[in-house]
């Protein structure tokens, strides 16, 4: 059939572009690794083993993440447990607030510590104060510093997948295990935990991933401690570009090591989306002093979330320069905004972050949409490939990416598929494009499974083409996946930090490169000004998002 | 009347003006055969029902109906036109989906017009062809309501308007009751009858509920591991089964092993578990002597207390099943039987005798078995 054999087609052009696109510049590394000015070499290899920094790196990289997991896991499981069993004051409250570190994109965040915790922080200043110390009584530094960064940000993902998990159990379950004589820790043990280690498998998955690939927290905090990412980015500075080469490629080893290693997890279940059981009825807490103990817990926990965010707007009132060694600032001003809004100098990241956060946004909710639709409900052949590479970037840190770009888009080879792209103001969106497919595709595909493919012969049999189906049947049903995986999707590329770095250039700077160049000019006050806008931007985005994207 | 009319009509013998045709439709899945052979003809206005255990290849055949699956071999023709490689969207075939696959995010009015757009109908004639649809299924004033708020009988209403609007050529309907509780199934079915009769389009509807094919269909066939078995009016189906295959998948039955002994004085002379019987033709076809398996309704038997003649069991199970039980009885060569009987009759625990009844009625089937 020729429609059959169109679709083939252009199921392979889908293929083929996400190969270029996603495959290819990888490839590109690797082998630029191994090839020196005279033709195929394995010294770069041989630096990489030869120099202790590089192992330090590597080694760096891996534990952190493993503490990381270990870290948020401690804290988001309790946490989670304890919001769907027991009842406590102030629990609602509390509930709207867990999951405020995810407003704060990378590099906002890692700010926002610095100025709470850093060595002239508010709360070091403060403690410097109260106890008459002749200096800072910490430095916000090395690994200690990245782990408490990663930590706050990222058990939320345990957090929600916990929840995601413990919420798709019924409560017949538990009272099937009581019947059955099973106390409690029997039935946590034998019950809870085997019925949650998808779920946690996921939260494992995803926390370990996003650590290995963090970037703006060993970046700004790491000091003399080193891990593979901004190691790949010093070595690209020194101009070391083959090494540079060997270092990505070892970290996206590590990187699809890991991801081997816990296939079995439900690789990026969206929590959001479970199956709903019958919960149990909440347990309040009813003795007084537990009450008590639980309520100050939970006031104490509610301001260490929200410290950063607050320490952000304040900071942003600061003016440039007349804030030293004061534990709270002296005075304050509107001017940080308003150089935002006045100065074209200031002006232009904002716009430029937005115009490229919105150009890859719709071209990766675009392409998602084509691939999902051919490779879902067409079946076209290659559908696993064409589904394997969309999640792909997902499992592939940014910085490899950023590298892998520079590398494939730095020459004109247009038969060899390879343009200069760099230095040109295409290059960010298409690493942002590429960043989002996992994100909008696995929104869009689990979308398109949920629909009723009978909803589609039921529009055939009554008329309807292909297109009057799409525009009439299945875009309208896809909306809330589409606003959902679009969302995300703005937010992280509006936010972006790691990728930008290697790859901007002056007229294409984002918000977070203003952001590092105000820092550097100690302009604190409107480096935290273009924090509470990425922060008030992300917020306002998932807001909308929740909103549009629930159906009915 | 239509109960009586509808039978008659297709007892005509040959069709000579056949409206829709199956011809030789066979499909293969990864080199299983789900549909093998099939031919069937419908006349104008004829509702036909596709009966059969799942996995027997009748959703499959109305998928080739509607055209989302291409046949490897056969053709589909409406009033001789071949329409095989029409496309679902060119095809003007109505079909009823078994979760009805309503659009949630239309109302009812929408949903219903959306086949009427697709042929170009607009503005007041549109408004007054969804109202006529939905006063054809009970549903007047339903136009904006939203899909979520229809209970699963209005959904199912919904679903058929939908279909029938854009006055389709043939009505394809997949388990159109499966999703409906069974109180409301024999009404729906009912309502359902009727609508169809008045409108009087050709129908094919697939379905494993005897009762329901019986019920609808003017015609019955009978599917088996994707091949026709046997196709007829219910009542043929009933007395004359064309093989063990429908004798029990059609009505209650058990079966027992006999052996054909040849003509006797008042009919066929068979032996059962050692007693003789003679059956009289109206009960058993002519079958050749030898081995063969007897299944039998429930109502072809009687019980009576053991003496000669009679087989002999014991009554292990009663069910009541209104003005008469169906008891279930070991015989003591190790069949299992079921007869019907008076509700009080005899109880669990009774030895019994087991006769054929006088007024058996086609209720007898004699299948011809290699030998065991």
């Amino acid at each position: 059939m020729s429609s059959r054999s169109r679709t083939a087609i252009l199921g392979a052009i889908v293929l083929l572009f996400l190969l270029w696109l996603i495959v290819y510049p990888l490839i590109l590394v690797l082998i630029e690794g191994f090839q020196g000015p005279g033709g195929w070499t394995l010294d770069y290899l041989r630096q990489f083993f030869g120099r202790r920094n590089e192992a330090q790196a590597l080694w760096g990289s891996l534990w952190i993440s493993l503490a990381t997991v270990a870290l948020a896991g401690a804290i988001g499981i309790p946490l989670a447990y304890l919001f769907w069993r027991y009842d406590f004051p102030g629990r609602s409250v509390l509930g709207g607030l867990v999951a405020l570190p995810a407003v704060l994109p990378p590099l906002v965040g890692v700010i926002a510590f610095l100025f709470l915790y850093g060595e002239s922080g508010f709360t070091s200043l403060l403690v410097q104060r109260l106890l008459g110390l002749d200096e800072p009584p910490w430095r916000l530094q090395g690994a200690p510093a990245i782990l408490l960064v990663h930590a706050y940000s990222m058990y939320v993902y345990f957090y929600l997948f916990t929840r995601a998990g413990l919420a798709s159990l019924d409560v017949a379950v538990f009272e099937a295990a009581a019947s059955l004589g099973a106390g409690r820790w029997r039935t946590i043990r034998r019950i809870v935990l085997p019925l949650l280690y998808p779920s946690l498998g996921g939260g494992a998955l995803l926390t370990f991933m996003t650590a290995l690939a963090s970037f703006s927290a060993p970046y700004i905090f790491g000091g003399g401690f080193r891990v593979m990412t901004t190691q790949i980015v010093a070595t690209r500075l020194n101009g070391d570009d083959q090494l540079a080469m060997i270092e990505t490629a070892s970290l996206t080893l590590l990187a699809l090591v890991a991801l081997w290693l816990l296939r079995g997890a439900p690789r990026g279940e969206d929590p959001a989306s479970g199956r709903k059981g019958v919960p149990p009825a909440l347990i309040p807490v009813r003795r007084p002093l537990a009450r008590i103990l639980v309520a100050l817990l939970g006031w104490s926990l509610a301001l260490v979330l929200l410290l950063p965010h607050l320490t952000l707007l304040l900071v942003s009132f600061v003016p440039v320069g007349t804030w030293t060694t004061e534990p709270l600032p002296p005075s304050y001003t509107w001017r940080n905004y308003l150089t935002l809004v006045v100065d074209p100098v200031r002006t232009r990241p904002l716009l430029n972050s937005l115009w490229l956060a919105t150009a890859a946004t719709v071209a990766s909710v675009g392409i998602a949409l084509l691939a999902g639709i051919l490779s879902v409900r067409r079946r076209v052949p290659g559908r696993r490939v064409i589904q394997g590479l969309l999640a792909l970037p997902w499992a592939v840190p940014g910085t490899v990416f950023a590298i892998a770009l520079a590398t494939a888009f730095s020459i004109r080879e247009p038969l060899l598929g390879r343009f200069i792209l760099v230095g040109t103001l295409w290059i960010l969106p298409l690493a942002y494009l590429v960043r989002n497919l996992p994100i909008t595709s696995r929104a869009v595909l689990a979308g398109l499974r949920a629909l009723d493919p009978a909803l589609d012969e039921a529009a055939a049999t009554l008329g309807a083409g292909r297109w009057r189906t799409l525009r009439r049947v299945t875009l309208p049903l896809l909306r809330p996946a589409l606003v959902a995986g679009a969302s995300l999707a703005f937010v992280t590329a509006f936010g972006d930090f790691v990728t930008s770095i290697m790859l901007y250039t002056y007229d294409t700077r984002p918000i977070s490169l203003e952001i590092l160049s105000s820092l550097r000019q100690s302009d604190v006050g409107v480096a935290a000004a273009y924090g509470v806008v990425l922060m008030a931007v992300s917020a306002a985005v998932f807001a909308v998002g929740a909103e549009q994207g629930s159906p009915g | 009347m239509d109960e009586l009319l509808g039978p008659a009509r297709s007892r005509h013998g040959p069709q000579v003006n056949p409206f829709l045709q199956l011809e030789n439709l066979t499909k293969r899945f990864d080199g299983m055969t789900a549909v093998d052979q099939v031919s069937l003809s419908l006349e104008r206005g004829e509702m036909v029902a596709l009966l059969g255990p799942s996995g027997s290849g009748k959703t499959t055949t109305l998928r080739l109906l509607a055209g989302f699956e291409v046949p490897d071999e056969g053709r589909v023709l409406v009033e001789g036109d071949d329409v095989t490689k029409v496309e679902p969207v060119a095809r003007r075939f109505g079909m009823v989906f078994q979760h009805y696959a309503l659009f949630p995010h239309l109302d009812v009015g929408e949903n219903v017009a959306f086949g009427l757009e697709s042929l170009g109908v607009r503005g007041e004639q549109l408004a007054s062809r969804v109202a006529g649809a939905l006063a054809l299924v009970d549903l007047t004033g339903f136009e904006r309501r939203r899909i979520g708020q229809l209970s699963g009988g209005q959904q199912q209403r919904v679903a058929l308007a939908r279909a029938l609007a854009p006055e389709p050529r043939v009505l394809l309907l997949d388990e159109p009751l499966s999703n409906l509780d069974p109180a409301l199934r024999e009404r729906t079915r009912r309502e359902i009858r009727q609508l169809i009769r008045r409108v009087g389009i050709t129908t094919i509807f697939v379905t494993h509920e005897q009762e329901e094919a019986f019920d609808l269909g003017d015609r019955v066939a009978v599917l088996r591991a994707g091949r026709l078995e046997q196709v007829g009016p219910p009542e043929d189906l009933y007395a004359m089964p064309a093989n063990e295959f429908v004798a029990e998948f059609v009505g209650r039955s058990s079966r027992i092993p006999v052996t054909v002994l040849g003509p006797g004085e008042r009919g066929l002379r068979i032996s059962v578990e050692g007693v003789e019987w003679d059956l009289t033709d109206g009960n058993a076809p002519a079958v050749s002597p030898g081995p063969a398996l007897m299944v039998v309704r429930p109502e072809a038997l009687r019980l009576l207390p053991p003496g000669p003649g009679a087989l002999h069991g014991l009554v292990t199970d009663r069910r009541f099943a209104g003005s008469s039980s169906l008891f279930t009885i070991q015989t003591d060569g190790g069949a299992t039987l079921e007869v019907s009987g008076p509700p009080r009759s005899v109880a669990s625990g009774d030895r019994v005798g087991i006769m054929p009844s006088r007024r058996s009625g086609g209720g007898i089937h004699l299948f011809t078995r290699p030998s065991q």
